[in-house]
C-alpha cells in the first residue's frame, strides 16, 4: 500500500507520510460528496479537520456556551446569519464581545416543545442553526432533519444528545487565569477542547484553546507551552499523553467517548 | 397682475394640541395643562393660561407660575390623528377643505353659501357640525383670502370673550353662535386686518425692524409703497406686504380626502374562539391589502382595535419589517388576541368587533423587489416570520447591548419586527457603568437566578457584613435547583464541591433614593474544581447564581 521508505529518514516526516497516505486514501474511498467548508474561527485550525466546520453537518457542542459561541462567531464575522433555539441563558454580550454580530442573530429562547420544528424551519434560512434539544430524538426525525441540513447546506450546532452527529465537541478541562484566593478576577482561560466523531473526526483530540483569550479573542495555546499546564478535574496529568490516553479509551470503549465523559461528569 | 382673493371661510378650533390630548388621554379640559415641545411650552390649556403659562415659557417657569400644572410631552402626530375624524365630518358639511394646520381648517365660501343660503348660515352648520363633535368653542370667520378670514376666526373668538354681541353679525344662528362668526363684508379686509400687529405677516427679525421704524401694524405696514417694500425686503417683504394690505395671493388648495383603507368587521353571534375569528377576518384582511395595492400602496404599520362583549377594548400597534400581506394581518390579530395566552385557548370574552387601521404607508416603489429577488435577508425573515406564526410574536427575538449594572438589565430583547428601543434614552450599554462587571462578560447568563450556598470550612453560610467584609473564607459551592442543561455535579454528600479560587466582594448599591427599585447585592466570581466558573450574588436572602462562565 505504501512505498518503502529508507530507514534514514526521520520518524517524524514518516509518520506525516504515513498519514498523507491515508487521508488520500480516505479521500479516494469516500462515498460522501464533498461539502463545503464553513468559515470558521482560526482558532479551530488544528480542531476541526481542514480548520472548519462543513456545511451540511450536525456537531454536538457540549458543556460549553463559549465553546459555542467561538463556533458561531466565524460564520457570523463572515456575514452570516445565526439562530440559536432553545437557549435561553444565552449571553447576547458574551456573543457580541466574542464577535457575533447581534444584528444577524436570531434567537428563539422558548420553543417549548416545537423546538425541532423550529429547528427545521430557521434550518432553512439560516445557515448556521444551534439548538438544546428537549428529551429525545428519534432515529428517523434526526435523519429527516439532517437530509434537510444537507440540501440547504446548513450546520446544526447541538447543545446535547443527538442521534448520528458528525462529530461531537466539548471542553473536557479548562484552567482559569487572574483569580486567586480572594482577589484578582477571571481573565481568560484554557481549555482542552476533545474532539470526537465519524470519518476524519477521529484523527483530532484533545487540543488546548483559549476560550477566551486575554483580549476576549479565541486562540490556539502554542504548543511549547503545553506541558506546564496543570489541569482540573483529576483526570489528565499532561495534555499530550492526556489526549493519547483518552483516545485510547474511547477507541477501547466507542460508548465511552472523550465528550460523553465530560457530559456523564457535567450531569 | 393681482387676483382677486376669493371670499375664504376659516374653522378654527382653540387650543386644538391641548383639546387632541385630553382627548386621547381623556383628560379634564378645564385643568391646567400644558404642553411641551424642546422644553418650552408649546400649548397651555385655559386654565393654565389663566394661572399665567403661556406659550414660550421654560418648563421650570411655567410649573412655578402653576404648581398643580400637567405637563405633556407635545406630539405632533397625535394632534394629527385625532384632528382626522373631525375633518372628515367637516367634508361631510362642506366638501373641499384644506387643513392649514390640526385645528384649522380652511374652505372656499362661495360653494357653501349659495347651498346654505347665505354665508352666515354656511358658518353656522359649520359650528352646528363641530357642536355634534363635542367641539365648543371654536371660532369661524369669512373674509377675504385665508389669512383675512383666519385673523376673522380669532377676532370673532375674541370677541366673544370680551363683548359678546357687539361683533356678532351672523343673526341667523342665534345670539350665541352668531357670537363666534365674524363675518367680513367683500372688500373690507383691508380695513378689518389694519389694526392687527405687524407680527402676524412677517419673521421675527422683520417684525423687529418694522417696529424700530415705527410700523406697528398691518395699516401702516400696508400704506408703504410696494415697490418700497420689495426692493428692501425682498420676496418675502413682498408677500407679506400683500397679505397685509388684503391681496393675498394665496387661494384654498382643497385636500383629496384619502381613500379609506381601514377594515371593521362586526361579528353576530360573537366569536370565542381565535382560529374562528382568524378564519371570519381572512376575506377582510385580503380586501384591506388589496385595496392599498391597487393604489400602489404598501402598509408597513397598523393597529388593531378588538372590542369583546363584556365591553373590553384591545388595541395595539404593529410594525412590519418589511410590508403586511393578508396572512400577516391575520397573524397580528392572533397574537394580539393570544397575548400571553396558549396558542388555540379559548378567549376571556367573546370578540364582538375587529378594526384594523393602516398607521404607516408607503409606497410600492419603495419597497420593490429586486429584479433578481430580494437579498439573503428577506428569505431570513421569511423564516422568521414562519417560526413567529408558530410560537407568537414574542418568540423570535433580535438582541442588542443595553445599560445598566445587572447582567439581565443589559440584555435588550426585541421581537423580531418591532422597533429596537432608541438610543439617547440613557441605556446605552457602551456607556461606562461603574460597577459594572470587567470586559469578560459570562457566556451563560440566567433569566432566572439560581439559589446556590457558599459555604466555609466549617460547613456555615459564608456572610457578608453592612461594610462588606466576609465572615469567612469560601470553600465549598452547591448549586440548587438545577435546570436542564446545568453542569452541576453532585460530587459528595451534600452536593457540595470545594471552590478552587474566588474573588469578591463587589458590591452593587444601585437606585438607594428609590426604595422600591433600591438594590444592593454583593458579587462574586469563583472557579469550582471543574475549571467552571460562576458570577454569584449575595443579596439579603443568601446567594444566587447570576451568571456562568462555561
Amino acid at each position: 500500500m505504501t512505498a518503502p521508505l529508507p530507514d534514514a529518514a526521520p520518524r517524524a516526516p514518516r509518520a506525516a507520510r504515513v498519514e498523507e497516505l491515508q487521508a488520500r486514501i480516505r479521500g479516494m474511498q469516500s462515498t460522501r460528496l464533498e461539502t463545503k467548508a464553513v468559515p470558521t474561527h482560526p482558532a479551530f485550525a488544528d480542531v476541526l479537520p481542514g480548520g472548519t466546520l462543513r456545511e451540511g453537518t450536525i456537531v454536538q457542542v457540549e458543556g460549553s456556551m463559549t465553546l459555542l459561541m467561538a463556533l458561531l462567531a466565524g460564520p457570523s464575522a463572515d456575514g452570516r446569519w445565526a439562530a440559536v433555539v432553545g437557549m435561553p441563558e444565552f449571553g447576547v454580550e458574551a456573543a457580541a464581545r466574542f464577535g457575533i454580530a447581534l444584528e444577524r442573530l436570531a434567537l428563539v429562547p422558548d420553543p417549548g416543545d416545537q423546538w425541532l420544528a423550529v429547528a427545521a424551519a430557521l434550518a432553512d434560512v439560516i445557515p448556521v442553526v444551534a439548538v438544546r434539544p428537549v428529551g429525545q430524538v428519534s432515529p428517523a426525525e434526526a435523519s429527516r432533519l439532517q437530509a434537510r441540513l444537507r440540501q440547504r447546506g446548513t450546520t446544526l450546532l447541538v447543545a446535547g444528545a443527538w442521534p448520528g452527529s458528525d462529530a461531537r465537541l466539548g471542553v473536557s478541562a479548562s484552567q482559569w487565569h487572574g483569580i486567586e484566593r480572594g482577589h484578582g478576577h477571571l481573565v481568560d482561560r484554557e481549555a482542552v477542547v476533545e474532539v470526537a466523531g465519524r470519518g476524519e473526526f477521529v484523527r483530532r483530540a484533545g487540543s488546548r484553546l483559549r476560550l477566551p483569550g486575554r483580549s476576549l479573542e479565541f486562540a490556539a495555546v502554542p504548543v511549547e507551552r503545553l506541558p506546564a499546564a496543570p489541569s482540573f478535574g483529576g483526570a489528565a496529568p499532561a495534555a499530550p499523553s492526556s489526549a493519547l490516553s483518552l483516545r485510547r479509551r474511547a477507541r477501547a470503549n466507542p460508548a465511552l467517548g472523550l465528550v460523553g465523559e465530560a457530559r456523564r461528569r457535567a450531569g | 397682475m393681482n387676483v382677486e382673493p376669493g371670499r375664504t371661510i376659516v374653522l378654527w378650533c382653540p387650543d386644538w394640541p391641548i383639546r387632541a390630548v385630553c382627548r386621547d388621554l381623556g383628560l379634564d379640559a378645564d385643568t391646567p395643562i400644558a404642553l411641551i415641545d424642546h422644553g418650552l411650552v408649546f400649548a397651555c390649556s385655559a386654565a393654565a393660561r389663566a394661572s399665567g403659562v403661556m406659550r414660550g415659557l421654560k418648563l421650570r417657569e411655567a410649573q412655578l407660575r402653576c404648581p398643580e400644572l400637567a405637563v405633556h410631552e407635545y406630539d405632533v402626530e397625535l394632534d394629527v390623528r385625532v384632528f382626522e375624524p373631525v375633518v372628515r365630518q367637516v367634508e361631510q358639511t362642506v366638501p373641499g377643505v384644506q387643513v392649514v394646520r390640526p385645528g384649522t381648517l380652511a374652505m372656499r365660501a362661495r360653494g357653501p353659501a349659495r347651498y346654505y343660503g347665505s354665508e352666515s348660515a354656511a358658518a353656522s352648520a359649520l359650528l352646528a357640525t363641530l357642536e355634534a363633535l363635542g367641539l365648543e368653542g371654536s371660532g369661524v370667520g369669512i373674509a377675504d383670502g385665508p389669512f383675512a378670514a383666519e385673523q376673522a376666526a380669532r377676532a370673532a373668538r375674541a370677541a366673544r370673550a370680551a363683548k359678546p354681541s357687539a361683533a356678532a353679525r351672523g343673526a341667523d344662528g342665534g345670539a350665541d353662535m352668531g357670537a363666534r362668526v365674524e363675518i367680513v363684508e367683500p372688500g373690507a379686509s383691508a380695513a378689518f386686518i389694519a389694526p392687527l400687529p405687524v407680527a402676524l405677516v412677517t419673521d421675527q427679525r422683520t417684525c423687529t425692524l418694522l417696529n424700530r421704524l415705527g410700523v406697528r401694524t398691518l395699516g401702516e405696514f400696508a400704506a408703504l409703497p410696494e415697490a418700497d417694500v420689495r426692493r428692501r425686503f425682498g420676496a418675502a417683504g413682498a408677500f407679506a406686504h400683500d397679505r397685509a394690505a388684503g391681496r393675498e395671493q394665496a387661494r384654498v388648495l382643497a385636500r383629496t380626502p384619502p381613500p379609506e383603507f381601514e377594515v371593521e368587521q362586526h361579528f353576530e353571534p360573537p366569536l370565542d374562539r381565535i382560529d374562528q375569528l382568524a378564519f371570519a377576518f381572512r376575506v377582510g384582511a385580503e380586501g384591506f391589502i388589496q385595496r392599498m395595492r391597487d393604489v400602489r400602496l404598501v402598509c408597513t404599520g397598523l393597529r388593531v382595535e378588538i372590542d369583546d362583549e363584556r365591553g373590553g377594548r384591545s388595541s395595539r400597534s404593529w410594525l412590519h419589517p418589511r410590508w403586511f400581506t393578508p396572512a400577516d394581518v391575520i397573524d397580528r390579530v392572533r397574537w394580539q388576541l393570544q397575548g400571553a395566552g396558549m396558542a388555540d385557548a379559548g378567549l376571556a370574552s367573546p370578540i364582538v368587533r375587529l378594526r384594523v387601521i393602516p398607521e404607516r404607508i408607503d409606497s410600492t416603489g419603495n419597497h420593490e423587489e429586486g429584479l433578481w429577488g430580494g437579498g439573503p435577508d428577506e428569505r431570513v425573515h421569511h423564516g422568521l416570520t414562519r417560526v413567529q406564526s408558530m410560537l407568537g410574536h414574542d418568540a423570535v427575538v433580535t438582541a442588542s447591548v443595553g445599560g445598566g449594572r445587572m447582567l439581565a438589565d443589559r440584555q435588550v430583547l426585541v421581537p423580531w419586527g418591532d422597533r429596537p428601543p432608541e438610543r439617547g434614552a440613557g441605556r446605552e450599554g457602551d456607556a461606562p457603568w461603574p460597577g459594572s462587571l470587567p470586559a469578560l462578560a459570562p457566556a451563560s447568563v440566567f433569566r432566572e437566578r439560581r439559589p446556590v450556598a457558599l459555604l466555609d470550612a466549617r460547613g456555615a453560610d459564608v456572610a457578608i457584613d453592612a461594610r462588606g467584609v466576609i465572615s469567612a473564607v469560601p470553600e465549598r459551592f452547591a448549586v440548587g435547583g438545577a435546570t436542564s442543561g446545568g453542569p452541576a455535579r453532585r460530587t459528595d454528600g451534600f452536593g457540595a464541591r470545594p471552590v478552587r479560587a474566588w474573588a469578591g466582594p463587589w458590591p452593587v448599591v444601585e437606585r438607594w433614593w428609590d426604595p422600591a427599585a433600591a438594590k444592593r447585592v454583593h458579587r462574586f466570581q469563583i472557579v469550582d474544581d471543574d475549571g467552571c466558573a460562576w458570577l454569584l450574588v449575595r443579596d439579603g436572602d443568601g446567594w444566587w447564581a447570576e451568571a456562568r462562565y462555561d
